[in-house]
């Protein structure tokens, strides 16, 4: 499989001649070639994946990793080094149909979407930079070479978040998107370091002994690991950079921050998976405890927000944290005893990746069409973008997991996983699915049905209330709507796909079963939550809903406010770091440190204007220093003798 | 009687003293060559005179100060020569004005 | 007290006030003048030394040849020839004590040194023997820097004219 290295080379290529040369194109030229190549690599991806589980089980009845290629970056010393290669495991070629799959929609999405936009080949070779990146992460052979591509991914997210670099507001969320996803990656690096000190290798499946020299501290770095993870994907209550990294062009939201980059975390643990169930249980159901609280917390914040791509950014975070759930109570690695949430997380990440990219790209398409984000901008579109509101329903439905689309059966699978973990943990968990309905159809009702805010504003025209004429929201071009198409058609068929197959936590095949009593409780709660939003947004807000805001006032503002996580952050950074910590720091920078520097410079510039007139060019001057020196030495050497 | 080689020597000393004297103060070129004149002057005097108090016998400081007073001549020969090409273009030979080399 | 000290002492005197004259006077005519005189007193001593071949060289080609161009620069040059500017006074006063300080520890040095110098025979050198050991290829004779000389000489000539020549 040499030309797997053809799915790193051909992005980094892209990104190249787009950096390089981008300026001396044209708009479409830039855009075609960055599409182009993606095609290619999603080519090559597919074909990889498909090579990879074509050519069979292994006599363990499991897919072995292959290792197209590897070699020794950097030697560290005795055994341990960094190597760079690629390396293709189960979930990593599923990653590798994922990323590519939501990059290549991206990419034909943007032609359309940023239609005009100044930096057009920037954005294009940026996009190319992620997918590099994102690809090079799923790829890694080991944990370091992940890392390295770790950062990469956070840099062009931070590119891309912070494209419109002349607007304030991205500009500051692209700097809290780096700024908190690095602090985040600070654990990840010294969990990576303590595991490559203790085990001696930075390989995902280092040899027993080295695990069992290592077993004390095992859980540790694979917790602090855990943080870095949590990072990239807005675990509570690192979550904070996530909403506002949505100032970015929303198709960037869409894979970066719905599809592929957030589910790196997920992506880690999966990874580690092994080390975590034989050494570090107990880590993983703190995982499952976290991702629980992260996904209620999410799912709230989401049902009152107004701008729609905060509700679906509130509903990224969820939904990852499900995911997180989902390998958090895992037990064992049997998928038939404990190790379910394994493939119901990988499978979700899948279907997730799908239909958010869709949510994002129809929600691209709605913005693009209104020309706002806030919600009551909108209403009544489904009447002027019929495709869209197709897509956008299909999509909210297999959130909400109705059958037969796609969430349904990852859902499914999660909730059976975590009834298998504690009863507890599968109604909470259950609760949190029927609140996921109900906010993401409360979207849907807003933004398509109920009073259309063009027709009010057509009629206050007419009546002659407002000067301009409004702007008619149309449905959008082709090539925005073809990728909303495709990723529609996956996410009703996803979920026939028989992912335990390919996917499972042991490797062995896996087929996957409907918990009927489960699946049954899922729907009837996924309907309740859709009949609750149908009751309170069908027509705009009805007397339910203006009542129930009025008796829930205090909550519904606070969670509006995403329950002032973001102010506490504020408080803890600027109040007690800034203060009492980076003040002193800074004055003792300032006051001794600079000090002593700047006396030291002072003194050498005073010696230097002493000494200078010395070497004044002038002749005479030399030779009498010259004839002073000399009768110096003699008179030292006439002395010492 | 003779004269101690001494008295010489330190006759030659302070000669050649003088001479770095106005080497170090003087500032135009002929003014310098001619202290440079005293140095080699004296530095003649130094060969004959431990020539004649040392080895009477032989001849090298004597030919040597011969040889010094020729170099001396040549020396002072290219230096005037190039003092008047300085004037030529310079229209002095005060050292201040002779800057264009320290750069 | 002998004669030959107190010829000595004058000689001596005149000279070191003459170079005193040659390194302060602002007229560089003065200068070339008091040159001249520490030049001639050199002879002098030469002569003290029974070198009389060596002091008529002297003679010759210092007073006669050197002096004689410095006087056609001097008068070349005109009006540059007037040393007006003196140097800063912490340079002369730097180039004082360097030089008094060089001159005592000289002194000091040669009153202090045993040069084995009571050879001295008041014979001086016959002609013939010095114009045998310039032109002799023998041992300590010294055909080749007299020719070296020759050439230096000649050199010199050609380059002060090239020098000198009117572009």
């Amino acid at each position: 499989m040499e030309y797997s290295i053809l799915i790193l080379a051909l992005p980094l290529l892209g990104f190249l001649t787009l950096a390089l040369a981008g300026n001396r194109m044209s708009h479409r030229a830039a855009g075609i070639t960055g599409t182009l190549l993606l095609l290619a690599v999603t080519a090559i991806s597919y074909f990889t994946a498909a090579d990879y589980f074509m050519a069979g089980r292994d006599m363990n009845g499991v897919f072995a990793e292959t290792v197209p290629y590897n070699f020794k970056w950097l030697p560290l010393g005795e055994g341990l080094s960094i190597d760079m290669g690629i390396s293709l495991t189960p979930i990593s070629a599923m990653m590798l149909v994922v990323i590519t799959t939501v990059s290549l929609m991206v990419h034909i999405y943007s032609l359309g979407y940023m239609k005009g936009e100044r930096g057009f080949q920037r954005y294009y070779a940026f996009l190319s930079l992620f997918t590099f990146s994102m690809l090079g992460l799923v790829v890694a052979t080991n944990i370091f070479q992940m890392y390295i591509f770790w950062e990469l991914v956070g840099v062009s997210s931070y590119l891309l978040i912070g494209f419109y670099y002349t607007k304030p507001e991205a500009i500051a969320a692209s700097k809290k998107a780096f700024i908190v996803t690095r602090f985040a990656d600070l654990f990840f690096l010294i969990g990576i370091l303590i595991y490559g000190y203790y085990t001696g290798t930075f390989s995902f499946t280092p040899s027993e002994a080295a695990l069992t020299g290592a077993a004390t501290v095992l859980p540790t770095a694979l917790l602090l690991m855990f943080i870095g993870g949590a990072g990239k994907s807005a675990m509570f209550p690192l979550h904070i950079w996530l909403p506002d990294a949505m100032e970015g062009p929303t198709p960037v939201s869409a894979l970066i921050h719905a599809a592929t980059m957030v589910v790196a975390g997920v992506f880690l643990v999966a990874r580690l998976f092994n080390l975590f169930i034989d050494y570090a249980p107990e880590t993983l159901h703190i995982i499952a405890y976290a991702g629980a609280f992260t996904a209620l917390y999410a799912a709230v914040v989401a049902c009152v927000q107004t701008d729609i791509k905060r509700v679906l950014a509130f509903s990224t975070i969820s939904q990852i944290s499900f995911m997180m759930v989902a390998l958090g109570v895992c037990t064992g690695s049997d998928p038939h005893a404990g190790g379910l949430g394994y493939m119901a997380s990988m499978f979700h990440l899948f279907t997730h990746a799908m239909f958010k990219g869709l949510l994002f790209l129809g929600a691209g398409a709605i913005i693009h069409a209104v020309h706002s984000n806030e919600k009551c901008r909108m209403g009544g579109l489904r009447k002027y973008m019929p495709i869209t509101h197709i897509t956008f329903l299909i999509a909210c439905l297999a959130i909400a997991g109705i059958p037969p689309f796609s969430g349904f059966f990852s859902k499914d699978e999660i909730l059976a996983a975590c009834y298998e973990f504690s009863l507890p943990m599968g109604i909470f968990m259950s609760l949190i699915a029927a609140l996921t309905a109900f906010y993401m159809f409360r979207l849907y009702y807003l933004i398509f049905w109920g009073k259309s805010y063009y027709e009010t504003e057509l009629a206050r025209y007419r009546a002659g209330e407002i000067e301009a004429e409004p702007h008619k929201p149309h449905e959008a071009p082709l090539t925005m709507t073809l990728p909303l198409i495709i990723l529609a058609a996956i996410t009703c068929l996803a979920g026939f796909i028989p992912f335990g197959e390919f996917i499972s936590s042991n490797g062995e095949a896996y087929t996957i079963h409907l918990n009927t009593k489960v699946a049954v409780t899922s729907i009837m709660l996924a309907l309740a939550g859709i009949a609750l939003a149908t009751a309170m947004y069908i027509k705009g807000e009805s007397r339910i809903t203006v009542a129930i805001n009025r008796t829930l006032r205090k909550p519904i503002e606070a969670a509006y406010h995403r329950f002032y996580m973001d102010e506490a952050w504020l408080f803890v950074t600027k109040k007690i770091i800034f203060n009492c910590i980076s003040r002193p720091i800074a004055w003792f920078d300032r006051n001794v440190i600079d000090a002593t520097f700047d006396k030291l410079a002072k003194i050498t510039h005073k010696c230097g204007t002493f000494v200078r007139p010395l070497q004044d060019g002038n002749v005479q001057s030399y030779s009498i220093f010259f004839l002073s020196g000399a009768l110096l030495i003699i008179l030292i050497l006439l002395y010492l003798i | 009687m003779s004269i101690p080689a001494e008295y010489m020597l330190i006759l030659s000393a302070v000669l050649f003293f003088i001479g770095i004297f106005g080497f170090f103060t003087r500032r135009n070129l002929v003014s310098l060559l001619i202290s440079t004149e005293l140095m080699l002057n004296a530095v003649d005097i130094n060969f004959a005179v431990f020539n004649a108090y040392c080895r009477p016998e032989s001849l090298e400081g004597y030919v040597f100060s011969l040889f010094g007073i020729g170099v001396a001549a040549a020396e002072t020969a290219v230096a005037i020569a190039i003092i008047i090409n300085v004037y030529r273009n310079f229209h002095s030979i005060h050292i201040k004005r002779l800057r264009d080399l320290k750069h | 007290m002998d004669i030959n000290l107190i010829i000595f002492s004058g000689l001596a005197i005149v000279m070191i006030v003459a170079a005193i004259f040659a390194v302060t006077s602002s007229k560089i005519m003065r200068a070339t003048t008091n040159l001249l005189f520490v030049l001639f007193g050199t002879a002098g001593l030469y002569f003290f030394l029974h070198y009389t071949f060596l002091g008529a060289v002297q003679i010759t080609v210092y007073a006669g040849g050197i002096v004689v161009l410095f006087i056609f620069a001097v008068l070349l040059i005109g009006k540059g020839s007037v040393d007006v500017t003196q140097t800063s006074l912490r340079r002369y006063l730097a180039g004082m004590a360097t030089a008094l300080t060089g001159m005592i520890l000289t002194i000091y040095l040669i009153g202090n040194t045993d040069f084995a110098s009571d050879k001295f025979n008041g014979e001086g050198v016959a002609i013939k023997e010095l114009g045998m050991a310039l032109m002799g290829t023998d041992k300590y004779n010294y055909i080749l820097p007299f020719e070296v000389m020759s050439v230096l000489l000649l050199a010199c000539t050609v380059g002060a004219i090239m020098i000198a020549r009117k572009k």
